[in-house]
């Protein structure tokens, strides 16, 4: 299972990588968002795999004797997907606007309007 | 529960609040958030003093024991960037009463202000490296919409390339965390410490540690990941552009001497080539960037990224006298370089940025010459103002450790620095307007809103330099805590009951 996960995980990543490498605005959100699934799926592994094992206590005992899975990770994953999905909301919205107001998507075509005009 | 500590992260956080609750009145939610800004560094100073007094302080949120609970932890690293945070902000939003348009007030410019100040000293006070993630995210996201709160082309321009980099580096940093994880189970800063002080961790600790570096050497603008900083601290407002120059790479380099102090630390006195490389090039390329511009802000933020240089390079060092030198500097250049922007606001209202359509500044307008060169040559490091005592100890600390080719790079780069700064004065102050320049514009109550916190930072920069030894002391002291990290992992795991170390 791990192995398999390692593979998604490292294919995510390149896949991600070419996207966002890309000169184009929209393909770099695509590519953002699988760079952070493909994080969280790495903090996922690194909790370690296991099935079938929920870390529920049985009513009649007092805590649990036998191996469980790691709730930590999944805690991590879903801070982690609440903030990235903020964060791509925000990045979809200055998407819009720089295509509104700067007619491109292309980086540098939109680095070189950086230049400054006077604003206070 | 230590209130004291939990004062700095509460008061921005309720102040922010209490903003958005009266952002129909926006002269009440400007008071709301002066006295908000006065109340966190009052409250921070207290802070500084406690720790001062009484050694690091720790506040387990929720009383779960460490490394179980949410940890906060204030030594006197924390604590002083705690209060130069409290420093800054004040002198912001007193700058702001002024300057920024009703329109961004409306967008709600107080607020979002307040809550990057309840990012950043949450990032100064946590205990724990994920938290340590969701207070970047907070100060992050709150940056984002400072930086694009406006109409203008430019600020679109420079905000794209902002985002998209801090977006990355906030996915290496957690990738690393998940990695850390991983393998030691822990996050809390003082467990993983221990953790990561067994020899079998040394192999995966290497990797981990150059992601980190990539994550927070990003934040902080260093050698080759500094791109993003010239294109986009220009753009916005000048009230906003001194708070991220004073505040935001730093928090990079807070977290760039956490790790490498706390979670991998190599021996003593041995110092880290590829940091003292990267320090060298940061700060000649920074400053050779800053030579060629032709726009004030511009200038300076260059600046920012060659300064970033010398900060790296004290904690590279790796000697007390280096650390110290790191923590000493980034005090000093943050009340300096937020202070430059403010007089380039000023110097604006004339009309431009641009160094050739300035001139005449000092002839209208002397005490704010007064104020730049002050900052300028401290910036520059011309004794006796605090930078030259910055530049001087990472110096000797380079020559102790024997480092010369970093200290020869330093003492040149702080002579490029006088030339740029030169440059500045010739074009805006010296030489003949071709418009004419002046304060003269505002009425006295808008000038000394301008002029009170530009005095008060320049005041501060004099104080240090001329009274350089409780500074340096506390300096020192803040390397021997760094140092001696036994002490700071025994206070937080104490009483940990469940914790095998």
């Amino acid at each position: 299972m791990e192995a398999f996960l390692a593979l998604i995980i490292g294919s995510l990543f390149a896949i991600g990588l070419y996207l966002v490498l890309q000169a184009h605005l929209v393909k770099l959100i695509f590519g953002v968002s699988i760079l952070s699934n493909a994080t969280n799926l790495l903090i996922f592994a690194s909790g370690r795999m296991t099935r079938g094992t929920p870390p529920l206590i049985p009513q009649n005992a007092a805590n649990l004797t036998t191996s469980f899975a790691n709730p930590l990770p999944e805690a991590l994953i879903l801070t982690a997907i609440v903030i990235s999905f903020g964060l791509l909301a925000f990045l979809v919205a200055l998407t819009y606007r720089t295509h509104r107001d700067l007619k491109s998507l292309n980086p540098d075509v939109i680095t070189h309007e950086s230049e400054p005009e006077s604003v206070l | 529960m230590n209130l004291l500590m939990a004062l700095p992260i509460l008061v921005p956080f309720l102040t922010a609040g209490l903003g958005l609750l009266t952002r129909r009145h926006l002269a009440i939610q400007r008071r709301i958030s002066f006295v908000g800004t006065a109340f966190l560094l009052y409250s921070s100073v207290l802070l500084l003093k406690e720790i001062l007094a009484g050694g690091i302080q720790v506040l387990q949120l929720g009383s779960w024991p460490a490394p179980y609970g949410i940890t906060f932890v204030a030594d006197i690293l924390s604590g002083t960037m705690v209060v130069i945070t409290g420093l800054i902000g004040l002198a912001s939003v007193t700058y702001s009463l002024q300057t920024i348009d009703r329109e961004r007030q409306a967008f709600g410019y107080y607020p979002v202000t307040l809550l990057l100040l309840f990012g950043v000293n949450g990032a100064f006070l946590t205990g724990d490296i994920f938290n340590l993630y969701v207070w970047f995210e907070v100060l992050l996201i709150s940056s984002f919409v400072l930086l694009s709160m406006g109409r203008s082309r430019s600020q679109i321009a420079g905000t794209v390339p902002y985002v998209v980099m801090n977006l990355l580096g906030s996915m290496l940093f957690l990738i690393a965390v998940g990695l850390l994880y991983g393998n030691t189970g822990s996050l809390n800063f003082a467990h993983l410490s221990l953790k990561l002080s067994d020899p079998t961790l040394a192999a995966v600790a290497q990797p981990i540690s150059l992601l980190l570096l990539g994550a927070f050497g990003l934040k902080a603008a260093i050698f080759p990941l500094f791109f993003w900083l010239p294109a986009s601290y220009p753009a916005p407002p000048v009230a906003v552009s001194a708070l991220f120059a004073g505040l935001l790479t730093k928090v990079g380099v807070y977290a760039l001497i956490r790790t490498f102090t706390l979670l991998f630390p190599v021996p003593l006195g041995e110092p880290n080539q590829l940091l003292i490389s990267i320090s060298g090039l940061t700060m000649i390329t920074g400053v050779l960037g800053a030579v060629a511009q032709n726009e004030f802000r511009r200038v300076l933020s260059f600046h920012i990224v060659s300064q970033i240089g010398y900060m790296t390079m004290g904690l590279a060092l790796n000697t007390r006298l280096g650390i110290a030198a790191s923590f000493f500097y980034i005090v000093h250049h943050i009340i300096v370089k937020t202070n430059l922007f403010f007089v380039s606001g000023v110097i604006q209202l004339g009309g431009s940025f641009r160094l050739q359509q300035l001139g005449g500044s000092y002839r209208s307008s002397p005490f704010l010459s007064l104020l730049f060169l002050i900052s300028a040559f401290s910036l520059a490091g011309l004794p006796p103002l605090s930078g030259f005592w910055g530049k001087f100890l990472l110096a000797q600390a380079g020559l102790e450790s024997g480092q010369f080719a970093i200290v020869g790079i330093s003492l040149l780069v702080g002579l490029l620095t006088t030339l740029s700064m030169t440059k500045i004065w010739n074009e805006v102050f010296w030489k003949d307007a071709p418009s004419k320049v002046s304060t003269k514009g505002l009425n006295t109550t808008q000038q000394l809103y301008l002029l009170v916190p530009i005095t008060v930072l320049a005041l501060i920069t004099v104080v240090i330099g001329l009274f350089t030894e409780p500074f340096s002391s506390i300096a020192l002291r803040a390397a021997d805590e760094l140092i001696e990290k036994q002490a700071y992992v025994k206070l937080v795991l104490q009483n940990t009951g469940g914790a095998n170390p």
